[in-house]
């Protein structure tokens, strides 16, 4: 069976829910070889093997941490060369989509970024986008060359699927590229405790109606009571209340969460751009007349005052 | 000497418009009003800020797409910029991201560049792949999704405000540049500046002062193809309740019927 080579986001050895994702996707159009990268590279290999890799290939070196996103080209270019697979696929994220993006253009591949699910076709690997603010949906091909693809995260369930995930170094030659951006220095960002926004089951997001900084304690109270992470509206983050991380829309994060609580937000397109293929959406707001209003699966027309903490002390209660 | 700019600006249709595809499944331009990408504005301001910064500069700003996209162009001479570059031809109907990344380059090249700055994405295709692909094809190092820039002494440093860390970046020129809407407030166009943008130069180049063969780009020359499109289905309209006093209770309700409680 023709081998599909996955990349694989991880923070030192553990691997992020997007990668296992994809690990679903891949299996649909071949078999799954994984390529992991930098420092814990050889620990993502059990995770990866239950979930499908056939085999893990690993390289760590100090270019990867030292050098922006070339050195990671670099390798990738030398696994498509080392299996020969019938498609790469890649988490969107940033810095996934920098990567996959420089590997089409030097592998003379066509690329289909942000896909939502991906399917086997007769002509290759069939991905679902959404466009315009996900009013559209559309299904799109790479036509040249090894089809390179990044996923969204949420666009495929984690399965387990024991595979053999024979772990192999991959040896890498770094291109003249490849220590052209140096990273002086990099500091993490501070963990709320709270799941990763983009890829947050549920996303609990307030905006201009939550009013002020302070606030958000009660969208985190919410968010707390069921697991969820903090989204925020730009009109929020613009007035300073919520860190621009943490932002919901056509500039900030994209997110298609299970569960999506809009809370104060009167749905902008802008917005919306950033939300609109959650599957789940409810929201608070005072103005029933709120474009929110059009989107919702129930909403309610209220004082978020009111509505969110009666909200979470019920879930808290039913949890409890 | 003179620090070389070139900012790429993207012409893109309005969001809050009614935006469809045409029958190509390209975008359809006839019935949206287009406009200077809004994240494009961020990437023009801070080539303003570093030109300010430098002992001479000169800031090229630079487009390809269709006749309207000289708006775009419009707009960052009244903001500032010194000379616009303008690619059009109609062979460049439907080209693909890695289609529009080789013109870009070309364009920057006979342009001539020490720093390219663009936004982090458009905000219409939002793939944000452009710079990193610009970079690619330049053989230059790329300093992407900055939320700081600064250029002193030949060096561009920055601040990359990633998910799970911030970076501090650093590199030689020539370089590409992108910046994130976080890198400063985009100045409006003063009265002086708009009537300054009418006397400025713009320059149009088509494929072949680019010397780019037409079955490289376009529909036909893409990498990749949309077979299809649709409008997603509305929605089904959603219960919107009244809060009288229960409102979170029933919406707690709701979300245990969802099975999310």
């Amino acid at each position: 069976m023709a081998e599909v080579l996955v990349y694989v986001d991880h923070v030192d050895g553990a691997v992020r829910k997007p990668t296992l994702e994809l690990l679903t996707l891949a299996r649909r159009v071949g078999e799954p070889v994984a390529l992991a990268l930098g420092a814990g590279a050889a620990e993502t290999a059990s995770v990866l093997a239950e979930h499908g890799a056939v085999k893990v290939l690993t390289a760590d070196a100090p270019e990867f941490a030292d050098y922006l996103v070339v050195p990671k080209v670099d390798a990738l270019q030398a696994a498509v060369e080392a299996v020969s697979p019938v498609a790469v696929l890649v988490p969107s994220s940033a810095e996934g989509k920098e990567i996959a993006a420089r590997l089409a253009v030097r592998i003379g591949s066509g690329i289909v970024t942000d896909a939502v699910d991906l399917e086997a076709g007769e002509q290759g690997p069939v991905a679902t986008q959404s466009a315009f603010a996900a009013s559209f949906t559309t299904k799109s091909r790479v036509t040249r060359g090894v089809p390179v693809i990044t996923v969204k995260p949420n666009s495929a369930p984690v399965e387990a699927a024991p595979a053999a995930g024979v772990v192999e170094t991959l040896p890498v030659g770094f291109s003249a590229q490849a220590t052209g951006t140096k990273v002086l220095s990099r500091t993490p960002r501070e963990s709320t405790g709270r799941p990763e926004l983009t890829e947050a089951a549920i996303v609990v997001s307030g905006g201009r109606g939550v009013n002020g900084a302070e606030n958000f304690a009660i969208i985190e109270a919410l968010a707390d009571s069921l697991g969820a992470a903090v989204g925020a509206s730009r009109a929020a983050v613009d007035a300073g209340w919520y860190p621009h991380s943490n932002q919901v829309g056509q500039t900030g994060k994209s997110v298609s969460p299970q569960l999506y609580i809009a809370s104060g937000i009167s749905g902008a397109i802008q917005h919306r751009a950033g939300m609109q293929t959650s599957k789940t959406i409810v929201a608070i707001n005072k103005d029933a007349e709120a474009p929110i209003f059009d989107l919702v699966d129930y909403g309610v027309v209220g004082d978020l005052f009111q509505v969110v903490p009666q909200l979470t002390d019920e879930v808290n209660t039913r949890k409890g | 000497m003179s620090l070389r700019i070139v900012v790429c600006v993207k012409y893109v249709p309005d969001a809050t418009g009614d935006r469809h595809f045409a029958d190509d499944l390209t975008l359809d331009r006839e019935d949206v009003d287009g406009l200077l990408s809004e994240l494009d504005e961020y990437a023009v301001e801070q080539a303003l800020q570093i030109a300010d910064g430098a002992d001479d500069a000169e800031i090229t700003v630079l487009t390809v797409g269709p006749e309207d996209a000289r708006d775009a162009l419009r707009k960052a001479l009244s903001m500032g910029a010194d000379r616009a570059v303008h690619v059009e031809d109609d062979d460049l109907h439907g080209t693909d991201v890695i289609g529009t990344s080789l013109v870009l380059a070309r364009a920057i090249e006979k342009a001539g560049y020490d720093l390219v700055i663009s936004g982090m994405a458009s905000t219409d295709g939002t793939m944000g792949v452009v710079p990193a692909l610009l970079a690619e094809r330049l053989g230059v190092p790329q300093v992407t999704l900055l939320s700081e820039v600064s250029v002193e002494g030949g060096v561009v440093r920055g601040r990359r405000d990633g998910d799970s860390a911030s970076e501090q970046l650093e590199a030689s020129l020539p370089a590409v540049v992108s910046v994130t809407d976080q890198s400063g407030e985009a100045r409006y166009p003063s009265f002086k500046g708009i009537m300054a943008a009418k006397k400025k130069p713009v320059e149009s180049w088509d494929l072949e002062d680019l010397e780019i063969e037409a079955d490289e780009v376009g529909l036909a020359g893409a990498w990749s193809a949309v077979d299809s499109a649709a409008q997603r289905p509305a929605r089904s309209a959603g219960t919107i309740v009244k809060d009288e006093g229960e409102g979170g209770r029933q919406l707690a309700e709701f979300l245990a019927g969802q099975k999310f409680i």
